[in-house]
């Protein structure tokens, strides 16, 4: 055997090697010193001093171990394989290793005993249990008597538990010492003792369990006798368990504790007042983002947690509820405990059936207690008359305690109508796929039933119940928004509808905020790009339709407008803006629209105080189209807007009595579409109104921009046209009074103002001698600036690196196979020249005997 | 006579037969005109086509014609020389050769004038081919004159011919645009181009001696359309293309120089100004004439009485006019008095919203570009125009933030206008005078410019960084604003829609109930309008 000798030598190698590391160490001769070209303090070069003659032996002995082996193989098909028990194992001791062997060679010599071992046969098992323990148990009851039985760890039942112990068994110590005693005894005697002894055992024990298999029979039949007087507390409970008699009271206690719900750890009941200074910090908080956001602070991480509690979750809690599971908790001081999770699981199917029933009962009572036409529901037969009162007001409190506190009280007539509503509709709605699907679903009913669809739409559909909820309900919200337009765009356009879905649009904003910019952003592009198409044709653009001015309005409820940049809102003013200077007007519908945007305009930029020129200007425009003599005017309106020409003289008064009969109205917001004006006089008073609303409008923005330092100047061509122009006299006395405030409060705008100066510079601060702090890279300069850049930098050079590596070692691996075959080729030669001289040699004393001989035979003759 | 009856029996086969069978017969009967003098009766017929109603069976007859006297014109089949009356035709004492050209030049010329009536056919397709035809007929008359050489010194040229079809494209009724478009191909021959112009002048001086300084909208138009459809050659080398070639030496020929089209295209365009234009007309005519007029002109300075008067008439036209004044001033040596005061006072809130915004802020650029403008002058532009930013849609003022601060770059006297430590204690009200007219008296050095201040609060964002800049130092570099000089509100709207997609989108956290809730602190809607 190979084995051996190489050992042997490769203990020898360690110690020498050892023994010479350091003598090499020290040896200047084999130390080669890399040189530095600059000392840098603090690195630590692994380099610095090599050994080249010892790494080079190494490589070669590596390769011999490893290459040459694989050389010398090569093309044969057989290999030995080594199975001497811890050959290559290195970290195994010399002596260990001979001990280990001599231990399994004398197993494998004393397994073939078992052969004759009668007593200790082999056990059958099934999955570790031993067969024949099955069988038995099977016979017995074991479950009866498992209480006596516990805390006794018998032989028998950890064998019949842990597996069959056979093996261990058989190497007990006594045992052991039984086979050395009597190794004097023959053979035979051995055997007989043996088999007398088996049999003797197995009659015992045989004889004993049918003992005791008599006794428990007995046992249980007294049991039965004395079980009669017992039974009459838990009948039922023993009917259970005959029927399910699989169940155990603990695997059921052990399951529930298991599935049951867990008493979350909640908050600790809170005062009304630390509710509400949460609150106010809440809002606080909400305030300050909206401040740094209107200041444009860049760099904001707007990603706010939605804490947003929708406000009409009335709606929907209860179809949530029965999907998602509940946890104990508090809330608003209140025990919140879901009734079915205390029930066991036989019940829960039926009981769930019958909370509904409970619902639907409960809503169906109320509905008729109001006496409202409600339509006779299709559930009613399911109705069941045992329900107490009790429940009812349970459950009503219930519901109110899920009510959020954000939510706004609904009045109580609007409750009955909700109820009412709930009771018509089914309780589950596909989400619509297409807009004419939703368009169907929504049709036909009044407007709180659309509200109640869509929000029980949006609970069944509730992204966390289903991966495609969530794209389903984005679209839902284009849907949405699609329809409003539609209901604006009808004739008489349906706003009170729109304002009922306005909470609708606004959750399902507050659930995709992504989803629902990119609609209004869509919905922006859209109309912009249409009117600059029109521009571009005609040089001017109409004013949009009521949906767009809708759009505008829902934009800025849904997104907040005092912001910096926003992606929805900044364009939207910029729109308005755009339809305030382009869109020429012609008309009181026009005045109208035009009314509204400014409203708009003014709502957008009122909370930040930002200036906008077309708002002052369309406004100044609108009270110069009230202005009777335009000939001689000394401010100049803007475009659209014209100094005089057609449609001019849009708001002046018909006739001076008008103004006697007018009264202040707010103007309808279906008049930006159609305007029915029966008479003079309505005209008139219309006009008045358009008139009014401009005033206030102005009132509004003098005091927003106060403040702003040209103030004055920005105003200026208005009060001109306020104190010398308008006919202010022949208005009611209302509007002079508002016309007097503007005046006043324009004049109270401060002139006069500190010159402009820069900024002051902040000082450079001086240069430090801090040290600069590069990272420690595995490849030279620092290249590329982001991170997944610098990754693959380094992955490159490392690939580099390793390819160089591996060409090197792949041109050694060839210089060694040439030298070795080298080396061969030499042995070879060396061998025959070898076997050559041999023969000469040989035949040269074959030669030499021969002619020895003859001469011999010759010198005989 | 036996043609009338033959045009009755023919136009009996005409309504009976179709299409095909009209043009089958048209053709037909060129073809027996032109093999046989027999048939000649027949070209009766074939111009009795040319009045139909069928819009096809006129296309057939306007080619048959073309092809009929186009053969005939080769053959020299037509007579040449002064044409007697048609009436002298028997009477007079002539060969059957001369008696058949004569005849044949007779229909010649009435096919003329109904292919020029045809002109104001409505359908467009036989107008072209009405005007192609003639044309067609021009180069073969040129090839072949009807006239005797002698008398028109050795050049053939149409010009009768020519003289019509240019008369009736300036139609007084009729907007001629297409027809116009599609004879500007025609135009791009150096001899029809000469001639035309000269034609125009004659019919323009003509038609508005008449209208006795009226306005002819229409007519101008036409002949705005055609004019301005004139692409003048720039160099005498140029000079390649003719209708008809010349076999004489083309030396003495006026239509073969540069410098004769040069002066009839400069006449041409002077009668035409002369008289008085229509507002929109004045806008196109400055619109093209610093590029595609003032360069042909061989005297220019021509132009200037046009130039300042159009100048002098305010708004957008002021504003146009700009362009070729400075082309004047700067080329042409014309020294214009009081041009920066007129200037100013051309900057007019409408100056921001006008469509020529982008031309005249270019042109601002360039008129101030000189750095050697005195301080007031410039002081007072840039407060006018900061006084007039407060007016201004986003858009325009992307354009004059950068603008106002690139003047206070070029001229860092102007400085103390956004930087003025000396007095910062002393509050004062703004000295600057809006209405006085003369820059130099308007007090702009004296003051600040607060209304930029007034726009750091606009609501654009882009906007307010613009303002932000003058809190500090300007830095010395100028700000590039050729490419904001086109910018619309609408490519602001897209661009901003387009930003900041990847981030999650800010939301309102006030909870909206109803329509009309206020948003933004206040509620303003809902105080003036009702849902209704």
């Amino acid at each position: 055997m190979m084995g051996k000798p190489s050992k042997k030598k490769n203990i020898s190698d360690k110690v020498r090697k050892a023994k010479t590391c350091t003598e090499i160490k020290n040896n200047p001769f084999e130390v080669k010193i890399n040189r530095t070209k600059f000392e840098i303090l603090g690195r630590k070069t692994k380099n610095d001093v090599g050994l080249p003659g010892v790494s080079r032996s190494k490589a070669i002995n590596k390769r011999k171990e490893t290459l040459l082996k694989e050389y010398k193989t090569k093309d044969k098909a057989n290999k030995f394989i080594d199975k001497r028990f811890g050959e290559y194992d290195t970290t195994m001791d010399p002596e260990e290793k001979i001990l280990q062997r001599f231990s399994l060679e004398r197993l494998r010599t004393q397994d073939k005993k078992d052969m004759y071992n009668l007593n200790e046969e082999e056990e059958l098992t099934h999955y570790g249990q031993s067969l024949a323990e099955i069988e038995k148990l099977n016979d017995v009851v074991d479950s009866d008597d498992e209480t006596d039985e516990k805390g006794l760890l018998s032989a028998e039942l950890t064998a019949s538990h842990f597996g069959g112990g056979g093996l261990l068994k058989r190497k007990t110590p006594g045992e052991k010492d039984d086979g050395g005693n009597q190794r004097a005894k023959s053979r035979q005697e051995l055997i007989e003792e043996l088999i007398i002894k088996s049999k003797q055992e197995k009659r015992e024990r045989q004889s004993l369990k049918e003992e005791s298999q008599v006794l428990t029979e007995k046992l249980d039949q007294d049991w039965k006798s004395i079980h009669g007087l017992l039974a009459h507390k838990n009948t039922p409970k023993a009917d259970q368990e005959e029927d399910r008699p699989k169940l155990d009271e603990y695997d059921m206690m052990v399951r529930e504790l298991g599935f049951d719900m867990k008493a979350v750890p909640s908050e600790k009941l809170k005062t009304p007042e630390e509710i509400a200074r949460e609150e106010k910090e809440r809002l606080q908080q909400l305030e300050a983002d909206r401040l740094r956001r209107m200041l444009g602070d860049v760099g904001e991480d707007c990603n706010k947690a939605q804490t947003h509690v929708s406000a009409d979750d009335i709606n929907d809690g209860f179809i949530l509820d029965k999907e998602e599971r509940k946890t104990l908790s508090y809330h608003n001081a209140k025990w919140n405990i879901n009734e079915e999770g205390a029930k066991i699981d036989g019940e829960e199917t039926g009981d769930d059936g019958e909370s509904e029933d409970e619902e639907e009962s409960n809503e169906e009572g109320e509905d008729e207690g109001e006496g409202s036409e409600a339509e006779e529901d299709s559930h009613s037969d399911l109705e069941s008359e045992e329900e107490s009162e009790e429940e009812n007001e349970d459950e009503k409190e219930d519901e109110k305690d899920e009510e959020p506190a954000a939510k706004p009280p609904l009045s109580d007539a609007e409750n009955v109508l909700a109820e009412a509503a709930k009771v018509e509709l089914p309780y589950t709605f596909k989400i619509p796929e297409t807009y004419s699907d939703f368009k169907g679903l929504l049709q036909g009913h009044p407007a709180d039933h659309q509200c109640i669809i869509l929000a029980r739409t949006r609970a069944c559909n509730h992204p966390s119940l289903g991966i495609l909820n969530k794209v389903k309900l984005q679209k839902l919200f284009g849907f949405l928004l699609e329809y409003v337009g539609e209901l604006a765009t009808r004739s008489p356009p349906e706003l009170s509808t729109i304002d009922k879905l306005i909470p609708q649009l606004y959750d399902l904003c507050q659930l995709f905020p992504d989803a629902a910019s990119m609609v209004l952003q869509t919905i922006l592009r859209d109309k912009a790009n249409s009117m600059e198409q029109v521009l571009e044709e005609k040089g001017r653009a109409t004013f949009p339709q009521l949906d767009m001015l809708i759009y505008l309005k829902i934009t800025a409820l849904l997104f907040p407008t005092s912001d910096f940049r926003h992606p929805v809102t900044t364009p939207a003013l910029l729109y308005i803006s755009q339809v305030l200077t382009k869109c020429p007007v012609t008309s009181l519908e026009d005045v109208t629209s035009g009314l509204v945007l400014c409203c708009l305009a003014i709502e957008y930029v009122s909370f930040s105080k930002r200036f906008c020129p077309e708002l002052v200007n369309f406004l100044l425009g609108l009270l110069h189209l009230a202005v009777p003599d335009k000939t001689s005017t000394d401010y100049s309106v803007v475009p659209p807007f014209r100094q005089s020409g057609k449609s001019s003289g849009l708001l002046v008064l018909s006739s001076l009595e008008s103004s006697q009969t007018w009264s202040k109205k707010t103007l309808p917001l279906s008049a930006t579409q159609k305007l029915k004006l029966t008479s003079d006089l309505e005209a008139d008073h219309y006009r008045l109104s358009a008139v009014a609303t401009c005033l206030e409008l102005l009132k509004c923005c003098s005091s927003l921009y106060s403040e702003l330092p040209s103030c004055s100047q920005i105003f200026q061509p208005i009060t001109s046209l306020l104190s010398k122009h308008l006919p202010i006299t022949t208005y009611p006395a209302a509007l002079q009074e508002v016309h007097g405030e503007i005046l006043a409060a324009i004049s109270m705008c401060q002139t006069s103002h500190p010159p402009l100066v820069f900024e002051k510079k902040k000082p450079i601060p001086l240069k430090l001698f801090t040290p600069k702090i590069v990272q420690v890279l595995d490849y030279g300069k620092k290249r590329g600036c982001s991170k997944a850049e610098r990754e693959e930098e380094r992955l490159k050079h490392k690939y580099k690196k390793e390819l160089k590596g591996a060409l090197r070692e792949v041109r050694k691996d060839t210089r060694f196979l040439a030298r070795e075959k080298l080396n061969e080729v030499m042995g070879r030669d060396l061998e025959r020249k070898r076997k050559v001289k041999q023969l000469y040699g040989s035949l040269a004393t074959q030669e030499g005997e021969w002619r020895a001989l003859k001469r011999r035979k010759n010198s005989r003759h | 006579m036996a043609a009338s009856k033959r045009r009755n029996v023919s136009s009996k086969n005409s309504k009976e037969g179709g299409l095909k069978a009209t043009e089958v017969d048209i053709d037909s009967k060129v073809e027996l005109i032109i093999q046989s003098r027999k048939h000649a009766n027949d070209v009766f017929d074939v111009l009795e086509y040319l009045q139909s109603e069928k819009q096809k069976s006129v296309v057939g007859a306007i080619n048959g014609c073309c092809k009929l006297f186009c053969t005939l014109l080769e053959r020299k089949a037509l007579y040449v020389g002064q044409l007697g009356k048609e009436e002298m035709l028997l009477v007079g004492d002539h060969s059957a050769d001369e008696k058949y050209s004569m005849f044949m030049r007779h229909r010649y010329n009435s096919c003329v004038e109904l292919l020029l009536e045809l002109f104001s056919h409505e359908s467009y397709q036989i107008k072209e081919s009405a005007l192609c035809a003639l044309m067609k007929f021009a180069s073969m008359e040129g090839k072949f004159p009807l006239q005797d050489l002698d008398c028109i010194k050795l050049y053939s040229f149409p010009r009768e011919l020519i003289q019509a079809v240019v008369g009736k494209l300036l139609s007084p009724e009729e907007d001629m645009a297409p027809l116009i478009s599609r004879y500007q191909e025609y135009l791009d021959m150096e001899d029809v181009r000469y001639y035309t112009m000269t034609f125009i002048t004659g019919n323009v001086a003509s038609v508005m001696e008449k209208a006795k300084g009226a306005l002819r909208p229409i007519f101008q138009n036409n002949a705005f359309t055609l004019l301005s459809n004139i692409n003048m050659p720039k160099c005498q080398t140029d000079l390649t293309k003719y209708l008809v070639k010349q076999e004489a030496d083309l030396e003495d020929w006026k239509a073969a120089k540069l410098k004769e089209h040069q002066r009839v295209f400069e006449r041409s365009w002077l009668g035409f100004l002369k008289y008085k234009l229509p507002g929109s007309m004045y806008k196109k005519v400055l619109v093209i004439l610093h590029d595609s007029i003032l360069p042909h002109i061989s005297t220019p300075t021509l132009m200037m009485d046009f130039l300042t008067a159009a100048y002098d008439v305010g708004g957008a036209i002021s504003l146009l006019a700009l362009n070729g004044l400075f082309v004047l001033i700067h080329q042409h040596n014309l020294d214009y008095p009081d041009f920066y005061k007129k200037l100013y006072n051309l900057l007019e809130p409408s100056v921001f919203h006008v469509k020529y915004r982008a031309r005249f802020f270019h042109l601002a650029n360039l008129f101030l570009s000189s750095t050697h403008l005195p301080v007031y002058l410039v002081a007072a532009f840039v407060k006018r125009l900061s006084r007039l930013a407060l007016t201004a849609p986003p858009a325009s003022l992307l354009l004059v933030l950068p603008f106002i601060c690139n003047l206070i770059r070029r001229h860092p006297s102007c400085c103390v206008l956004i930087h003025r430590p000396s007095a910062l204690d002393q509050a004062c009200a703004d000295p600057y005078l809006m209405d006085e007219q003369d820059p130099a008296q308007c007090k702009a050095i004296e003051s600040s410019l607060w209304e930029l201040q007034t726009l750091q609060k606009h609501y654009h964002p882009d906007v307010a960084k613009a303002a932000m800049e003058i809190n500090k130092a300007l830095s010395p570099q100028e700000d590039d604003i050729s490419d904001r000089l086109e910018i619309s509100t609408y490519e602001m709207i897209d661009r901003d829609l387009k930003k900041n997609q990847f981030r999650a989108v800010p939301l309102e956290f006030d909870p909206a109930t109803q329509l009309l809730q206020g948003s933004g602190g206040i509620r303003v809607l809902g105080l003036h309008f009702s849902l209704q």
